[in-house]
């Protein structure tokens, strides 16, 4: 056993990643998955950001189709895009083993919902794996990889905000995996999803999910630790932490494999004690399962299924407290930095009262005060779609005073085809779109995205030009501007595109603050490599 | 050893180097031979919001999060942000706030989260060669000397600390 380090979730399953042999990792930047896939590379693994969640999942596929270990990460509202090629990629099957990380955020740290991705396994039939801390993201990855590739099937790796930013000591195993990837090998039948095809795959896979149940009635990842048999907690992920120091004298199975059930193990637990209480977080899955399975099983309060649990809120779910919680003092909320060039760009929507149609990333605190100037953020790249719709309906004169706001990777990720639909569907009085352009993906920690012309790891990569990918889809009107402190160029140009009536792009290009000494940097650095090879 | 779980909590807003703290604190606790959780909430904390971080060690730790009211030790870089954690530390429990070192004696203000960790260090069950070693993990030869001296600073500081009614 090699020494123990304080690791995060994140890094223990890039650890893991590394030391089980991934070939490939994928992803899309996402609070509080990003750290994988970052940590992977930095420990010499494969990986690279893909365009958006669902790219990166096929990518990833494709590579397991090929033999290879692969693992593909994203937050949880990642999985929303991305459930395409998931639910059908539970029919194909692998080769290699596919373990794809959806990392949940209950209690909203930094994301736009707290849905919770369980429901995802279930609707899409894939096993489903619940660490508790680092050593246990660690330990499951390997139990991931193989459960996939004895099933031949994606297996989803569920963690949480909590699970993912804490640092727990983990015993990394010795690095010699004895895996060693499988070759590509045609499978039509298997792999081709038309109706002929898909209809005794999906078959296929309910069988699987049936054996797999059965092997998880005895499976180690599932632990009981004694206790009284006076309170029994059925748990899993980090609720058992909580959950273990609430009530350290309660008698506790805690799941590890979460989906399928082992219900007939479940049902044994159940049995052996006098009150059993499904401490969860988030949705009621597990007690829904239970009791459908005809299990005696108390649940949680409503009041307990928004937001993070902690040891003083299962103490209350298990003393049956409904009574109201303290609220916590508010801390002081984020705000755009003080040079920051979308300030100059918020204000200027604010003094014309436009209606913005936002989106997702640091942009967004322009809907906070002093600015107040977003009207709506639902999802990446629905300022395009939302915008279009206002225009298509409103009356003229407010109409015209719709504009949607991107940022540059939200562009990227999902803007494009929001722009395909308003040269494809145009409004009667145009449209103004601004790209805010700070050439980062700035609100998830900067990591790089096509347009950036930089790879997962800053070093050089094609770099696609937004202005170019605007004007060949036929956009009439495209700008570039810098919104700078004294000039009064962006407004300039927002007022005349605001009065033009046309399709409008204006791209506000100006990099981040907290990134220009990176960017001077590795410019050195770059000339410096080219230097060295010349 | 203690066998008790001892709850500790940095922290501040954006940029101060809460996280770096909290860090070089769960790395002190680990080599001082502890079972340590540490757990962070940093959502947007580049853009000047409330960073905080827990820290949790003994022989044995569950939950990575403290909870309200059981706080041993508060730890806070901003003064402003005393009050908006008060209702985390128990009673009797210690408050270390930026006043507990002289800012005049560090060689800059990066060094502030160091210097209080070193008032810390005083409580906890961890020698200074623990603590020193992880530094220089930490901080690399150049600035390894500044922190170490901030360290120094703060672990000769030893007015801390209002306790908590
Ligand atoms: C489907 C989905 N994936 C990932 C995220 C996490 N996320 C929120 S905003 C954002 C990108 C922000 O980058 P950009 O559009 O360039 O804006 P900036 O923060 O740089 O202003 C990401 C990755 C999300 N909310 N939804």
């Amino acid at each position: 056993m090699l020494p123990k380090q304080l690791l995060s979730g994140d890094e223990a399953i890039a650890l893991a990643a590394f030391h089980a042999g991934v070939m490939l990792g994928t992803g899309y930047p996402g609070t509080p998955s990003t750290e994988i896939l970052e940590e992977f590379a930095r420990l010499g693994g494969r990986a690279q950001w893909s365009p958006n969640e669902k790219v990166a999942l096929e990518v990833a596929l494709g590579a397991a189709f090929g033999g290879a270990r692969a693992l593909t990460t994203m937050k949880h509202v990642g999985l929303n895009v991305a459930a395409d090629p998931l639910f059908t990629a539970a029919y194909t099957g692998v080769g290699g083993g596919l373990v794809i990380v959806s990392a949940d955020d209950p209690g909203m740290a930094s994301s736009q919902n707290e849905q919770d991705n369980r429901r995802y396994a279930v609707a899409a039939g894939v096993p489903m794996l619940e660490p508790s801390d680092s050593q246990e993201a660690y330990d499951f990855v390997f139990a991931a990889f193989e459960l996939s590739e004895r099933w031949r099937i994606p297996v989803l790796l569920r963690v949480t905000t909590r699970v993912c930013h804490s640092y727990t000591l983990v015993g990394p195993r010795l690095n010699d995996s004895a895996w060693h990837p499988g070759r590509f090998e045609r499978d039509i039948s298997g792999r081709v999803m038309i109706p002929a095809n898909a209809r005794p795959a999906h078959r296929r896979l309910r069988r699987k999910l049936a054996e797999m149940q059965e092997w998880n009635e005895t499976c180690w990842l599932n632990t009981e630790l004694g206790g009284s048999s006076e309170l029994g907690i059925v748990t899993s992920g980090i609720s058992f932490m909580h959950a273990r120091e609430a009530a350290p004298e309660a008698r506790i199975l805690k799941l590890g494999f979460t989906h399928p059930l082992p219900l007939k193990r479940i049902a044994q637990f159940v049995r052996s004690v006098k009150r059993c209480v499904v401490v969860e977080e988030g949705d009621p899955y597990l007690v829904e399962a239970l009791r459908a399975a005809g299990l005696n099983v108390e649940g949680k309060a409503e009041m307990y299924r928004f937001g993070e649990l902690n040891v003083p809120r299962v103490r209350r779910i298990l003393d049956g407290d409904t009574s109201p919680e303290p609220p916590a003092p508010a801390g002081k909320p984020p705000q755009l930095c003080d040079a920051c060039p979308y300030r100059i760009v918020f204000k200027a929507l604010r003094q014309r009262d436009c209606i913005v149609a936002g989106d997702i990333g640091c942009y967004t605190l322009g809907a906070l005060p002093p600015f107040e100037a977003m009207d709506s953020c639902v999802c990446m790249g629905a300022s395009l779609g939302v915008g279009l719709g206002l225009r298509h309906v409103l009356p003229t004169e407010e109409a015209r005073r719709v504009v949607s706001v991107i940022g540059d990777s939200t562009f990227i990720h999902s803007g494009i085809s929001g722009l395909v639909e308003m040269v494809y569907n145009p409004p009667e009085d145009g449209h103004v779109v601004i790209v805010l352009d700070n050439l980062t993906t700035a609100m998830t920690g900067h990591q790089e995205h096509p347009a950036t012309g930089r790879a997962l790891d800053h070093g050089p990569a094609h770099r696609i030009v937004i202005e170019d990918v605007v004007r060949a889809l036929g956009v009439p009107s495209v700008h570039v501007v810098e919104p700078r402190a004294g000039s009064d160029q962006f407004e300039r140009v927002l007022d005349q595109c605001l009065a033009s009536r046309q399709l409008c792009v204006i791209i506000a290009r100006r990099p981040c603050v907290l990134i220009v000494k990176r960017f001077r940097d590795q410019e050195r650095r770059d000339c410096e490599q080219e230097a060295h090879a010349r | 050893m203690r066998a008790e779980v001892t709850n500790i909590i940095v922290a501040g807003l954006g940029g101060q180097g809460v996280l770096t703290a909290s860090d070089i604190l769960a790395k002190a606790l680990a080599r001082a031979g502890y079972d340590v959780k540490k757990s962070e909430i940093k959502g947007m904390s580049q853009r000047g919001g409330s960073v905080t971080s827990d820290v949790r060690f003994g022989r044995q730790v569950f939950s990575p999060m403290v909870p309200a009211g059981e706080a041993d030790y508060l730890l806070v870089l901003d003064a402003a942000q005393v009050e908006v954690h008060r209702h985390m530390v128990r009673s009797g429990g210690v408050v270390i706030a930026p006043d507990a070192v002289d800012a005049g004696r560090l060689s800059s203000r990066k060094e502030l989260n160091v210097a209080l960790l070193g008032v810390l260090s005083v409580h906890l069950p961890v020698g200074e060669g623990d603590w020193l070693a992880v530094l220089r993990e930490r901080f690399g030869p150049e600035s390894f000397e500044a922190n170490r001296a901030a360290f120094l600073h703060g672990r000769a500081c030893d007015a801390p600390a209002h306790t908590s009614g």
